[in-house]
């Protein structure tokens, strides 16, 4: 176990804890900047996986931090990706002005919804962001002049500044550099009196009140940050999907984002990140198991014979391609996830870190949280 | 006349979404925690009465109770083995929870060969029958549905109101520990309103089968139901029936007289005009806050 001894100011506002921190840090983003070159055949993949890390962020400001959880995001990842693609493509605007009208109008939107959303509480809001984004969706598909419509809008590849992001590679850099630029905003404003008073709201409303924390202000501001996030990644997204529908941006998309911060532990932007490469590898990892599962699967069988490793491996491959499976595992894996590990993967890492850092020390008893048996929220 | 014909069908389509809200109404009334499974359940409920009545070729006044009976039993099974280990976490969890249960549901229901991935009808025996009540055309299978749903609302609201489960159901939401302590076996009553709340889900889905078509999309209604809770007041028996019947004259209307695409969009304008407006609804009770 390490002990940080901080003597200086200048230690207290750096960005890392210690150098040790910083080194992993930088470790971790050589190996980012080395992946090209170690798997180049899942680079849209991790383009992907960076652009829902943005997403993730955004979400976890909101739901993590502040404590509103919203199931209307997906509804400003396609406000910011048909702006972009509508300022950039229609208005003939540069790309980068693009992005920064496309988090602008999302952030202004979400302060329409917000603003009376402020009155509300817990599931209300939720259900109101839900109901907010069915309408957005609806907006998608009857305002065809600017969005195409139902027959959707195909979207040109990046160019930014006369420099072509067309290539896998180059868009990868370009998603990372956009997560890590999002990121170190983010962390930045989290340890800044604006994120102490997210954190004191999602806490507690009525402490925070007490100290002076104006909970409209800061709410407000918090759903502007996380809807301009949404709105930057959705500029990103129109280019990683290359064809924009309104029934891209729908209800299970939102539901995806929430599963991504609750699955990657709520409340840290690591979470955002885990969640985001769960999220986004997952339907890789099942496209693979699906040709491989029924192959390795039916192997042991061959002991009875060749005919019954035939039937095992038309059984399974049968199964394997069900459409349905793929929401079932997501469904599966949420409701696993808030039953035996609450604090997503995040938690897990947090506690096999304590675990080896207190080696022998190590309680159960230490991460285990106090149930509140429910007040009604009338009386309170 | 033609206004009379759209309230009537108004006045169908909103008892079904009374009838979900139902099931919300119902959970939150005894948990105080809101489920978004309850339109998988329906979806569900409708497809126990299809396997029911064309694989197990159970008649109809059959099929129905035993879909019935077989949602309640997965309601509490599903009670006891999911929702009541989160107990006492933040009413957050119990949202994901309930949208993961709803995921499983629908993904499960789709992988059923041959009939998951397909539409189909319900076989009712009142199938397409018209009742003629001088210049008016009235629908059988809508008025079963705004009958059994006025039935059903008027026994759920007496049962809560003056039976002892009902009252002991009411306490266990307002404070679960002082409940407890009352003798009240708060478990108990937590496995019997999902129960309950399945089975009207179930009811939901049998009733909305022959107006509608069954798929697995079925279950998104729940949505517009969320609608016809929140109008309502969450929390009242009474109110989600006349959320319900709003949302769906609503719906109605506004497929009828204004510009394509309002109909969809009508309830979740409602909604959001009556959370901004009036949260607590037309029904509910303002809360006030204590510290």
């Amino acid at each position: 176990m390490r002990f940080v001894f901080k003597t200086s100011y200048a230690q207290d506002l750096g960005l890392f804890r210690d150098p040790v921190q910083r080194n992993w840090y930088a470790g971790l983003f050589l190996a980012a900047l080395g992946l090209p070159l170690l798997v180049p055949a899942y680079l849209p993949d991790l383009s992907l996986v960076f652009i829902y890390g943005l997403c993730g962020l955004s979400l976890m400001v909101l739901a993590g931090y502040t404590g509103l959880v919203s199931l209307g995001h997906a509804a400003f990842l396609g406000i910011g990706a048909y702006t972009h693609v509508y300022v950039v493509q229609d208005l003939g605007l540069p790309w980068i002005l693009g992005l920064v009208l496309a988090a602008l109008l999302s952030a202004a939107v979400s302060m329409l919804v917000g603003v009376p959303a402020l009155r509300m509480t817990g599931v209300y809001l939720t259900i109101a962001t839900l109901a907010f984004a069915l309408i957005i969706q609806e907006v998608f598909t009857q305002w065809d002049r600017v969005t195409g419509g139902l027959k959707g809008k195909p979207v040109d590849k990046p160019v930014i500044f006369g420099i072509s992001f067309a290539k896998d590679t180059a868009f990868f850099f370009l998603c990372l550099a956009f997560l890590i630029l999002g990121l170190w905003l983010t962390s930045n404003l989290l340890r800044s009196p604006t994120g102490r008073a997210w954190v004191s709201i999602r806490d507690s409303e009525i402490a925070a009140q007490s100290m002076g924390v104006n909970l409209a202000a800061y709410k407000t501001l918090a759903f502007a940050y996380s809807a301009g996030l949404m709105g930057v990644a959705g500029a990103l997204f129109s280019h990683k999907i290359g064809f924009l529908a309104p029934d891209i941006f729908s209800v299970l998309l939102s539901i995806q984002f929430l599963l991504m911060v609750v699955v990657g532990g709520l409340g840290s932007l690591h979470g955002a990140v885990f969640g985001a490469v769960f999220v986004a590898m997952l339907p890789v990892g099942i496209s693979q198991a699906r040709d491989a599962v029924p192959a390795l699967f039916s192997q042991p069988f061959a002991v009875l014979g060749k005919p019954v490793v035939n039937a095992v491996f038309l059984v399974l491959d049968r199964f394997v391609k069900q459409p349905g499976l793929e929401p079932g595992i997501f469904g599966l894996i949420l409701v696993l996830v808030i039953l035996f590990e609450p604090l997503g993967i995040y938690g897990r890492w947090a506690k096999l870190k304590l675990y080896f850092s207190i080696f022998p020390l190590y309680k159960r008893a230490t991460f285990r949280r106090q149930r509140a048996y429910m007040r009604s929220e009338r009386l309170r | 006349m033609q206004i009379l014909q759209l309230v009537i069908s108004g006045i169908a389509q909103g008892c079904i979404y009374g009838l979900i809200a139902l099931g919300f109404v119902l959970i939150y009334k005894a948990t105080e925690t809101v489920s978004f499974a309850q339109g998988e359940l329906m979806m569900l409920g409708a497809f126990c009465g299809l396997v029911l009545m064309t694989l197990l070729g159970f008649p109809y006044w059959l099929a129905v109770p035993s879909a019935i009976v077989a949602m309640a039993l997965f309601g509490a099974v599903a009670e006891r083995l999911i929702i009541r280990p989160i107990l006492g976490q933040p009413a957050f969890a119990m949202v994901m929870l309930t949208i993961g249960v709803g995921y499983v549901v629908r993904g499960l229901v789709t992988m059923i060969p041959v009939i998951g991935t397909e539409t189909h009808t319900l076989p009712v025996p009142y199938k397409d029958a018209v009742l003629r009540l001088g210049g008016l055309v009235l629908n059988v299978e809508q008025m079963v549905v705004i009958g059994v749903t006025a039935m059903l609302c008027l026994v759920l609201f007496a049962l809560f109101r003056y039976s002892k489960v009902g009252i002991a159901m009411q306490a266990s939401s307002q404070n679960q520990l002082a409940a407890y302590y009352m003798g009240i076996p708060v478990k108990l009553v937590f496995s019997l309103i999902w129960a309950i709340s399945a089975g009207v889900a179930a009811i939901a889905g049998v009733l909305l089968a022959p107006v509608s078509l069954i798929d697995t999309n079925l279950g998104f209604i729940g949505l517009k139901a969320f609608a016809a809770a929140v109008l309502g007041g969450f929390g009242s028996i009474p109110g989600s029936l006349v959320g319900g019947l709003t949302i769906g004259l609503i719906e109605m209307f506004s497929g009828a007289y204004l510009p394509h695409g309002v109909k969809d969009v009508a309830a979740y304008v409602v909604l959001l005009v009556v959370l901004a407006i009036r949260p607590q609804g037309m029904f509910g009770t303002v809360g006030r806050k204590k510290v």
